[in-house]
């Protein structure tokens, strides 16, 4: 039996969207930016998948840009926006738990442009604290960046209040949300709540890889960060990634397809799986418990057994996961995220997470869960010592 | 410049009496192996006691030489013009343009040295240096004759054709490969290991290699890893047959009866045995390791004689003296570094006791291994039984 819990590093693609993609590869394969025919062809699947995206996320077509993937967007909105604007001030605020792609990005603005960057500490919870943010705010900021679901633990972030303190100190002060594990699980409404720019990625949502969404707020002031043909406004030069666009702006689609019945499923299977878990003992599952966390992350410490041989012992038995966060587990360095949220120093180094799908089914869970139960106390019996 | 050919200089093998046409095959097959991803089309034939590397129509200059540069048993590389005998004025001619071509600077020294293979050409070597020097004199007046210690020796070599060439591109020098029989490698994914089985294939051996594997503890990732420094290896020593061996079993067995100080040490005996096991039924006359002495608490003294208390075939340990710096300079060299260095866990580091012993007691650790007795040999035999083979080159 194959079982996929690792939807939270990337997914399966939709048959339609491969399809899709397919079909634009080989056929509708023209320039967008061509006059004739071919190219209009290819440019009316651009215009549809802005179309998608302005409707499911309520703002309008024209501040929709498409990236090659959640990092190009993360690094055009911080790095667009804090060149843009830095005659206002230097200041950048986010959060300790960000995505390497957010926290990468604001050291390289610290190191090689000059900004100054607050990380705000967040709770046992994996939120953050929305006093320190007020603290934070001061004359020089220009630009806040906080995630919607931290991808290591599900911890969902308090952002229509962070965005409520941010705005009422200052309201040209922009707000980014990197809403990478967000997007597809919770309806997000960027404009309603004061959002100005926001990250989407297509292979998590079952769309395809290399692709990618920024919304933009029509009065936020952004510079390019790669030079060419000036395609979309000039903000993101090169030709479109047609099949890509095509196949994200599909996957959008789908997703928020009966979309409450796949999140009650997922909550119920997550809800089922840590009953499951909390049978083993010496494990801890980080961060909050509730559904005040996201739909399709768990996160567990098994104590006593180092993260990397249970992953694969599963691996063996046909069960993917991750360990930590799946981007940053190549290198050993142990999760700050888990750091962040005070975990104990027996759970850090043994941390698995486990990520569903609104594939993934009750007996794909029972399997894991026995395997588990099989595993689990074999590889405590060989420790180091 | 265009060069249509390479003249392979060999050194130790030109002083091997009577097999010397075994070295010289050898040598011959290992640069076709070298070439054949080289874009380009070559020919490898031997001539009046040299080897030559004719090349075909377009090929990639740069990747040839440096292809040529991983072939044990070179020892210089001659980079060649040739044309058809069409008299002594045309030759002139060809070698002037020549020496123009590849030395823009004038300003300084060269000596012509001409051998005269095809006896019935008109002059005799002492004429063709003379009046090609003179000719090479009258074209460039900046350029001098040193016959002593020239800065350039342009040799002319008289056959069916005229060989030209004066640049010697150094080699890595040893042996070709297969002409000293084949070896086993234990290959871990570290640094020394591939270090080592380069500097035995140097020397003419061919290289088989075992690695052992101990999943979950170590992934498939690390796996590949060894796959792919077998490869790099590869480059230089030919072929390898990998045998991955699944060690966990062993490994676990070892853990549950056996004093953990003493693990390692009891580990690394078994898996000499069964290196020596693979190397025994597939014609290998020795064991190659790379551990160098007093690197790590496996490789002292008394931890070595311990290891090599099991094994029956002769253990090469080439770095044995060598300091880690050292090995990572050659590990650079031939660049094995960067994928030794990528952080997988190997299946020795997995269980590795906070204090292993340092100056094991062969007779304790003989004595430790008889609470092994009751399934030890099952389970070596499961191992050797369940080995995966991969051919890499």
């Amino acid at each position: 039996m194959e079982v996929y819990l690792d939807n939270s590093a990337t997914t399966r693609c939709y048959d339609s969207v491969r399809e899709l993609v397919g079909r634009v590869m080989c056929e509708d394969y023209g320039n967008p930016s061509s006059m004739h025919k071919k190219g209009m062809d290819a440019e009316k699947y651009v215009k549809k998948a802005k179309e998608d995206f302005a409707k499911l996320l309520k703002v309008q077509e024209k501040e929709i840009f498409f990236t090659s993937g959640g990092t190009e967007s993360d690094n055009l909105a911080l790095i667009g926006c804090a060149r843009a604007n830095k005659r206002v001030g230097k200041h950048l605020i986010t959060s300790s738990i960000e995505h390497p792609a957010i926290l990468n990005t604001m050291q390289y603005l610290e190191q090689e442009e000059g900004f100054r960057v607050t990380y705000l500490p967040v709770d046992s919870y994996g939120c953050i604290q929305l006093d320190a943010l007020k603290r934070a705010l001061c004359e020089e900021t220009i630009l806040v960046s906080i995630m919607y679901v931290n991808n290591e633990i599900g911890s969902v972030q308090p952002i229509e209040e962070a965005v409520r303190i941010v705005k009422n100190y200052n309201r040209n002060i922009l707000f980014h949300v990197d809403a990478v594990q967000g997007f597809g699980k919770y309806r997000i409404y960027p404009k309603r709540i004061g959002v100005d720019l926001l990250s989407i990625s297509g292979h998590k949502i079952h769309g395809p890889k290399g692709s990618g969404v920024l919304y933009v707020n029509e009065k936020v002031k952004i510079k390019p960060i790669v030079f060419g043909g000036e395609q979309q406004k000039n903000i993101r030069s090169g030709t479109e990634n047609v099949p890509g666009i095509a196949g994200i702006g599909l996957a959008a689609r789908e997703i928020y397809t009966n979309f409450d019945e796949k999140i009650t499923h997922m909550r119920a299977l997550k809800n089922y799986f840590m009953d499951g878990i909390r049978k083993i003992e010496k494990t801890k599952i980080h961060g909050c418990e509730d559904d005040a966390s996201a739909p399709h992350i768990v996160s567990v410490g098994f104590a006593g057994i180092r993260g990397e041989v249970l992953l694969h012992a599963l691996e063996d038995k046909g069960i993917y996961v991750s360990s930590g966060s799946a981007c940053a587990s190549n290198h050993p360095a142990i999760s700050g995220v888990l750091r962040g949220i005070g975990v104990g120093p027996e759970y850090l180094d043994a941390t698995l997470r486990f990520s569903l799908s609104e594939f993934t089914t009750k007996e794909e869970i029972d399997y894991t869960l026995q395997t588990l139960y099989n595993c689990v106390p074999m590889l405590r019996k060989y420790t180091r010592h | 410049m265009k060069f249509q050919a390479f003249l392979i200089k060999y050194g130790e093998i030109g002083l091997k009496g009577k097999n010397r046409y075994l070295f010289e095959d050898a040598l011959m097959n290992q640069i076709r192996f070298a070439l054949k991803d080289v874009e380009g089309t070559f020919r490898v034939h031997k001539s009046q006691a040299r080897i030559y590397v004719e090349c075909e129509g377009y090929y990639d200059y740069d990747e040839t030489v440096e292809a040529l540069k991983r072939v044990f048993g070179i020892v210089g590389i001659c980079p060649v013009v040739y044309v058809e005998d069409e008299g002594f004025d045309k030759l002139k001619e060809v070698v002037v343009d020549y020496m123009d071509k590849m030395y823009p600077d004038k300003n300084t020294t060269f000596k012509v040295e001409a051998r005269r293979g095809k006896k019935s050409y008109p002059k005799n070597s002492m004429e063709i240096n003379c009046d090609l020097g003179e000719a090479i004199l009258d074209a460039f007046p900046e350029i001098r004759v040193d016959v002593h210690k020239p800065e350039i020796l342009l040799n002319i070599e008289v056959r069916d054709l005229i060989y030209i060439y004066s640049e010697i591109i150094p080699g890595p020098g040893g042996m070709p490969v297969g002409t000293n029989g084949k070896a086993m490698l234990l290959l871990s994914g570290g640094i020394d290991s591939p270090v080592a089985g380069y500097m035995i294939a140097k020397r003419g051996v061919q290289l088989e290699a075992t690695y052992f594997h101990a999943p979950p503890y170590t992934s498939e990732r690390a796996k590949q890893k060894v796959v792919d420094l077998a490869q790099l290896v590869s480059k230089y020593s030919g072929p390898i047959k990998l045998n991955v061996v699944n060690f966990t079993d062993i490994q676990l067995y070892i853990y549950e009866k056996c004093p953990h100080e003493e693990l390692t040490i009891i580990m690394r005996r078994y898996m000499m045995k069964i290196a020596e096991h693979f190397a025994k039924t597939s014609g290998c006359l020795g064991l190659i390791t790379g551990e160098s002495i007093g690197q790590v608490a496996s490789q002292t003294m008394q931890s070595l004689a311990a290891t090599n208390d099991v094994c029956t075939m002769p253990v090469y340990r080439p770095l044995i003296g060598f300091d880690k710096q050292e090995i990572v300079e050659i590990a650079e060299k031939i660049d094995t570094f960067e994928t030794s260095i990528l952080p997988f866990e190997d299946c020795c580091t997995i269980f590795v006791a906070k204090h292993p012993v340092t100056k094991p007691n062969i007779n304790i650790i003989r004595r430790s291994e008889e609470n092994l007795k009751e399934k030890i040999d099952e389970l070596m035999e499961e191992a050797i039984r369940s080995v995966e083979t991969i051919l890499v080159k």
